[in-house]
């Protein structure tokens, strides 16, 4: 089986989030990055468990600039087989999916795996532009992959409780939580991802039509009241009266 | 025309799909233009749209449209925008939403921001804002694309009943046979799923274990909110996976979050934060959660959270 992994470079969680004077950029000094969470943990591991399974490869890909390849290497050292780099700065989700498209087009893929979103943006849009450019299904949420020699069967999370449909390949995937166990790479995978290739190709010019004006920081909170333990008849009063969200 | 994609569940509409109407027939106020609501597939009540603010609704009756494809919506969906020369297509920012809005993008060659929660300013270009960096800070998209394409956050905006025709147009598309197949939908029976929840209950590793969860559940219970829990308590396996709110869990703005024996680590703050107003018990002072409080509590939970309850009941009765 082969199967094609989207995944993207986002700053780690505890990263402060802090912008430009003018609020038009997002500022990157001083911020450690990471494989968004989404498509490590969940995406690229359960990829490589169906290959362990069913045979046949692993490509990652992401469209970013070089210093993406600590990101793309860390994958490699995961486990999946080869890796492309789309050389450069993606400004959109539509450009993201254009330029995946694009490769995904030339290549012959059973999956493509991404995950749900990405945690900086959490726009979650890549997956199903990515679909309808290569003119299949979209799984959104998916929890739970499995394949059984023929037919794929997905439980996928819905408002509320899970959806198990069946589909055959091909289709892209979002991945979410319990789809796999995250992977920490062992010192043998990080020594062999060293030697595993890593294609650069050059972008396609596909900009779309969105971009992001401002950024701002949502307001703090004017402080805390703390109540006695013993007045939660008053602690009810105020939500009733003061905040009225009871 | 203003085009809003209706969700519906054995002829029933949720209120987060009532919220994308009330959107929509605003949308369609500020612009002068049509509100048209879609539905597709078997639907016995799309009468009612009408005293939500449609204009018209669009009804699209094909078998195949009577589970979720994906591929077969936004086909039907697309065919109808481009008919009718949509200059929005709006959707709720659901599990169905969350598949559409980039296909229909791509498919209409048009600019898409999902989650958006706030209306939008309209002027030569659309500008809309959602939460980015998991609610720890805002963007502000501008959209220049002829037709826009946005889904709705639920609870950003309050359900209004008000005068649309509601004007029902039957229709028949060709449309290919389905290609999913649903074999089953396992739903959490009786409980407002967590995106929808106005009212939240979430407790953390302070609960010592899965067995002390009855004080939760009874204050959820009394409430009639739904329960949560930080992450840690939904990796050790105290609480189902579909639960845990933050980051990396489900971002949720309820009207009134309560945390009990959550530190408020920042990963968890990101996916709460949003709420209007959060309490939180926790017996350590120096909890970073306090911080980002309404309301707090600096108590023993297993002492306060009954005596809460208790209030709550004493409260409710007298009501």
């Amino acid at each position: 089986m082969n199967i094609l992994v989207g995944i993207s470079k986002t700053p780690e969680t505890t990263a402060k989030i802090e912008f430009s004077e003018d609020g038009k950029s997002f500022k990157s000094e001083g911020v450690n990055y990471i494989m968004n969470p989404y498509d490590e943990w969940y995406a690229l591991v359960r990829a490589i468990e169906l290959k362990e399974v069913h045979g046949g490869e692993v490509t990652v890909i992401n469209v970013g600039t070089i210093s993406n390849e600590t990101v793309i290497r860390k994958a490699l050292a995961i486990g999946a087989d080869k890796a492309v780099r789309i050389n450069k700065e993606t400004s959109s989700s539509w450009d993201t999916a254009s330029q995946i498209a694009a490769y995904a087009k030339e290549h012959s893929y059973d999956i493509i795996l991404i995950g749900k979103e990405t945690i900086d943006y959490n726009g979650g849009e890549v997956g199903g532009m990515l679909a309808e450019h290569l003119g299949v299904s979209f799984i959104s949420f998916a929890s739970k992959l499995e394949f059984d020699g023929s037919v794929f069967t997905v439980e996928k999370d819905i408002e509320g409780g899970v959806e198990v449909v069946e589909l055959n390949g091909p289709f892209v995937l979002s991945a979410a939580k319990g789809l796999a166990e995250q992977r920490i790479p062992n010192m043998r995978g990080i020594m062999m991802a060293k030697r595993k290739p890593l294609e650069v190709i050059e972008p396609i010019s596909d900009e779309g039509f969105v971009t992001i004006s401002q950024f701002t920081k949502p307001a703090e909170k004017v402080g805390i009241k703390m109540v006695d333990p013993d007045q939660m008849d008053e602690l009810v009063r105020m939500l009733s009266e003061e905040s009225k969200v009871i | 025309m203003i085009l809003v994609f209706i969700e519906h569940q054995s002829s029933q509409y949720k209120k987060a799909t009532l919220e994308t109407l009330t959107y929509a027939r605003k949308v369609a106020n500020m612009t002068g233009k049509e509100c048209v609501a879609v539905v597709l597939g078997a639907n016995t009540n799309v009468a009612e749209l009408g005293k939500y603010g449609a204009d018209k609704v669009i009804h699209v009756t094909n078998e195949q449209l009577n589970s979720f494809d994906d591929k077969l919506y936004t086909q039907a969906i697309g065919e109808i925008a481009t008919k009718q020369r949509a200059s929005f297509i709006i959707l709720t920012n659901s599990s169905i939403g969350k598949h559409l809005a980039g296909r229909l993008s791509v498919r209409l060659k048009a600019g898409c921001v999902s989650a958006v929660n706030k209306l939008p300013q309209i002027a030569d270009s659309v500008k809309v804002q959602r939460g980015v960096f998991s609610g720890k800070a805002i963007a502000e998209y501008e959209i220049k694309s002829d037709l826009v394409i946005i889904s709705i956050m639920s609870n950003s905006i309050p359900v209004e009943e008000s005068e649309g025709k509601g004007v029902i147009e039957t229709i028949n598309l060709e449309l290919p046979p389905n290609v999913i197949i649903i074999k089953q939908i396992k739903k959490v029976e009786g409980e407002i799923p967590l995106p929808e929840a106005e009212l939240v209950v979430s407790a953390g590793r302070g609960m010592k274990g899965p067995e002390n969860w009855g004080i939760i559940d009874e204050l959820a219970d009394v409430l009639g909110a739904t329960t949560a829990c930080s992450r840690p308590v939904a990796d050790s396996g105290w609480r189902p996976h579909h639960e845990h709110v933050g980051q990396t869990g489900i971002a949720i703005r309820p009207n009134l979050y309560i945390a009990i024996g959550i530190s408020g680590a920042i990963q968890h703050l990101a996916g709460v934060n949003n709420s209007k107003v959060i309490v939180v018990i926790n017996k350590d002072p120096e909890a970073p959660f306090f911080k980002a409080a309404d309301y707090g509590i600096c108590a023993d939970l297993f002492e306060v959270v009954p005596r809460l309850t208790e209030a709550l009941k004493k409260f409710k009765n007298s009501n």
